[in-house]
């Protein structure tokens, strides 16, 4: 086997069917618990934690399960990583910015 | 051997991974700073509209949770697609078929969702909700439009046989870009219908 081929057969390995139903009831059940926490007054105080934590648990699954990166090569996972962490720090950045510190020029009293 | 590269469409880079997964790859990386500087404009503009309708007054979170779940099952009826034509069954069709199925529900969901907006009096130019919101969401379901239609292109060839086991990289490809759409919306659904 040359080293091309070597290094196809270790990336892309799959899981099984069954194993993208098992996922696919999880990512059902999750979203069913996001919508049930909006829903009830008591949680408002952890509603915000809680969805960032739910719906972080879906992505993961998806990227690693369905999109495959669990199984594949280094590489395109950093790929990946180098787009969502940039993403995820702009997001953030710009939300800090504009939300949460002071406009720029005005003393906090 | 004249079979074997005839039926192994695969073009190694140096590194041995495939040159089209590289590059798929690297795009979904950008793509995800687009959604990002979409979902940003969305979050710093969040309650700065000076006039109506809010976000709480009309967003309705029943239908999105159906039409988040259509998006969901569409991305497990992709794996089970990819599988099938992997393994040559022709199940591999009947996923494809609902995977596409599934697109287009969800974009009649959208659709619905968006005239009923703009029948309540929420357009792209009435508040600055407005403007990002049909920003994000549009763009949003243009990517499962075109989505869509590659996913279509994709479901003719197959029942043309011009999609063997060998040549499902094309479709592996097709089915990244679907799931990047899915964790797409799993944000968008968050950040923008749930916590408002």
């Amino acid at each position: 086997m040359s080293a091309v081929a070597e290094a196809h057969g270790h990336e892309g390995g799959h899981a099984s069917p069954g194993f993208y139903w098992m996922i696919g009831v999880v990512l059902t059940v999750i979203t069913a618990v996001e919508v049930a926490i909006f829903y009830i007054p008591q949680l408002a105080s952890i509603l915000v934690p809680a969805l960032l934590i739910l719906s972080a648990g879906k992505f993961v699954l998806v990227v690693a399960y369905y999109m495959h990166l669990k199984f594949d090569s280094n590489v395109f996972v950093g790929l990946f990583m180098a787009g969502f962490v940039l993403a995820t720090f702009m997001v953030t950045a710009l939300i800090v910015l504009y939300k949460v510190l002071p406009p720029y020029g005005v003393v906090p009293a | 051997m004249a079979q074997a590269v005839t039926h192994d469409e695969h073009h190694y880079t140096s590194t041995g991974l495939d040159s089209w997964k590289v590059g798929f790859w690297t795009f979904i990386g950008s793509e995800c700073l687009f959604f990002a500087t979409l979902i940003s404009t969305y979050m710093v503009y969040k309650g700065a509209s000076i006039t109506g309708p809010y976000p709480e007054e009309i967003l309705d979170i029943p239908l999105t949770t159906i039409s988040t779940f259509v998006l969901l099952m569409s991305s497990l009826a992709m794996v089970l697609a990819l599988d099938g034509v992997q393994k040559g069954k022709r199940a591999g069709q009947f996923w494809l078929l609902m995977v596409i199925l599934l697109g287009i529900t969800f974009l009649g969901f959208q659709v619905y969702e968006f005239s009923h907006f703009v029948h309540e009096g929420l357009t792209i130019q009435r508040n600055v909700f407005g403007s990002s919101f049909f920003v994000l969401t549009g763009f949003h379901g243009a990517h499962v439009t075109g989505g869509v239609l590659w996913l279509s292109i994709l479901l003719i060839r197959s029942l043309r046989g011009k999609l063997p086991p060998g040549k499902s990289l094309q479709l592996e490809i097709a089915g990244l870009y679907w799931h990047f759409v899915d964790i797409v919306w799993i944000a968008i659904f968050t950040l923008i219908y749930l916590i408002q």
